[in-house]
């Protein structure tokens, strides 16, 4: 019993790393419709940025906002400079800009930083608390920055005209141009902020996983899991479906452990977990493609 | 000074030529109509004024060259397009809609007085306030596309085609508070419409156009009173 609440607990905390990504895909996807698959090296990226700027002595609560206004900055200007000339191009033009970005972050963090791992303190001190049992400091305020992060989020989208603007860019371009909206620069504020947030991600999982080039790379796959198998064309659904995906993967390991101490035959363990994982996300998709939590638009003609 | 001036308008898609050199003003304070078949290249002229197609040509509002300017800068000066399809933001609820049709607008006061007044033209949108836009029967987004638009705060409003599909109660109704925006509101309006004698009612100018080209113009009412021109390019 104890062994399933931590699985399920340190499930949350990869859940909310996938999470904070698959916002981010849906960010950049539901204003283009795109899969941003460089999505996951401009995390590592920042995660190398905050590595580098708390080697030069900064504290990491100074690094982190830092890194992601960085970050913010470098994915605005990546839309402005790099896909605006591509707005009306072929989606095969765009996904193989997508697969230059990916390489060209991997190479330029393996050339800046080397590939040796480096190992990244973290962030929250290490404090015993009711539950300490099941749960690591560091798991446990990866969960709570991510839930911070998306809740702030929300209500910039939900509350602020900005994200009303930003929405309705995303839902219907040409009426929004009409609201005297220049969906451009809402798309590139979309590309700014899905870099921000992966930031995030990518500074909380560098701790967990050390740090080093190819950090995201299976990362990027659960996150792209998470936002199918909740919605691409929801960022609420995406959320959980990071974190399904999360306890998901835990639970299958677990359960393919009891199933060998039990009867003496391996089924799963940790080493299918990645791919009992997807096949389910296929299943998910094959049975309802629009994702657990996708938006059945209601449109009446 | 008219309030809106096009001279020799050429308009493209793709390869395709749309308008060829249309002229027309617009004198502010009035309602314009734009009549012809299918085809002859209304709607394109109202997308050319927004900048939403290509163009070659002259295009002043106000005085000021528009033409090869980004629609939403266009919008700016004070142009509410409500456009073919109506355009609704239908994942939205109806108060966002209106929220986000005032979005540029820096006068929070008189954004605020023209929610109160659109809720007096149609108070059903009050009631609809929290509803996802999508949900509308197609009158009511149609008034709340026109309400879009005048959240903007428009000196001109281009309307295409407002009585699409709707009931002709419904239509009745909405030309009848188009009249009172333009008369209270001090909009004048671009008309588009099929619907060529419901158009010529309620307009005081009209302008034929036939495959891209303008073939006539004049008062609405002596265009209407004229069987020939009936026949031959309005079908009534």
């Amino acid at each position: 019993m104890e062994q399933l609440i931590q699985q399920v607990a340190s499930g949350l905390a990869n859940g909310a790393i996938y999470a904070s990504l698959a916002l981010a895909l849906v960010m950049i996807f539901v204003s283009t419709n795109h899969i941003n698959f460089a999505q996951g090296e401009m995390a590592m990226f920042s995660a190398y940025l905050a590595w580098q700027l708390m080697e030069w002595g900064l504290n990491v609560w100074l690094a982190l906002p830092l890194v992601m206004a960085l970050s913010f900055a470098a994915g605005v200007a990546i839309e402005r400079s790099i896909l605006r000339p591509l707005h009306s191009a072929p989606v095969l033009a765009v996904v193989v800009v997508f697969i230059g970005l990916l390489t060209i972050f991997h190479a330029l963090a393996g050339g800046i930083w080397t590939h040796t791992i480096k190992a990244v303190p973290s962030p929250f001190p290490q404090v015993t608390f009711p539950g300490s049992a099941y749960i690591g400091s560091h798991q446990l305020g990866m969960i709570a920055i991510t839930i911070a992060v998306l809740l702030a989020l929300f209500a910039f989208f939900r509350f602020t005209p900005l994200g009303l603007a930003m929405r309705a860019a995303a839902q219907n371009p040409a009426s929004a141009r009409l609201a005297g909206i220049s969906v451009d620069w809402m798309l590139a504020l979309g590309w700014g902020l899905a870099a921000a947030v992966g930031a995030v991600a990518g500074c909380m999982v560098a701790p967990a996983v050390y740090l080093e080039p190819n950090m995201m790379a299976s990362i990027l796959l659960y996150g792209f899991a998470g936002a199918l198998v909740g919605g691409i064309s929801s960022p609420g659904g995406a959320v959980a479906g990071g974190f399904i995906v999360g306890v998901l993967e835990n639970l299958i390991a677990y359960l393919g452990n009891v199933i060998e101490r039990a009867t003496g035959v391996y089924i799963v363990g940790n080493g299918e977990k990645l791919t009992v994982a997807l096949v389910i996300v296929i299943a998910v998709l094959t049975l309802k493609p629009s994702g657990l939590f996708g938006r059945v638009t209601v449109q009446r003609v | 000074m008219p309030l809106l001036e096009v001279e020799g308008l050429n308009a493209y898609y793709g390869e395709t030529q749309a308008l060829h050199g249309v002229s027309f003003a617009l004198e502010a304070g009035g309602i314009t109509t734009l009549l012809g078949a299918n085809g002859a290249g209304k709607t394109t002229t109202l997308r050319a004024v927004c900048g939403m197609v290509p163009t070659k040509g002259t295009v002043r509002f106000d005085g000021r060259p528009v033409a090869g300017r980004p629609t939403e800068e266009i919008v700016r000066l004070g142009v509410g397009h409500v456009p073919e399809g109506r355009g609704t933001f239908t994942t939205l609820t109806v108060e966002e809609n209106l929220r986000v049709a005032a979005y540029t607008r820096r006068d929070r006061a008189a954004a605020q007085r023209d929610l109160d007044m659109v809720f007096e033209y149609f108070p059903i949108l009050k009631v609809r306030l929290g509803q996802q836009a999508g949900t509308l029967s197609g009158g009511e987004q149609q008034m709340l596309a026109i309400s879009r638009a005048l959240m903007l705060g428009p000196r001109l409003m281009l309307l295409d085609e407002p009585s699409f599909g709707l009931a002709p109660l419904i239509v009745q109704e909405i030309f009848r508070i188009m009249r009172r925006i333009n008369a209270e509101a001090k909009v004048s309006m671009l008309l588009v419409e099929q619907n060529a004698a419901l158009a010529l009612d309620l307009a005081d100018h009209a302008y034929v156009l036939e495959t891209g080209r303008i073939v006539m113009s004049g008062k609405a009412a002596q265009i209407k009173s004229d069987a020939g021109v009936r026949k031959s390019y309005l079908g009534y």
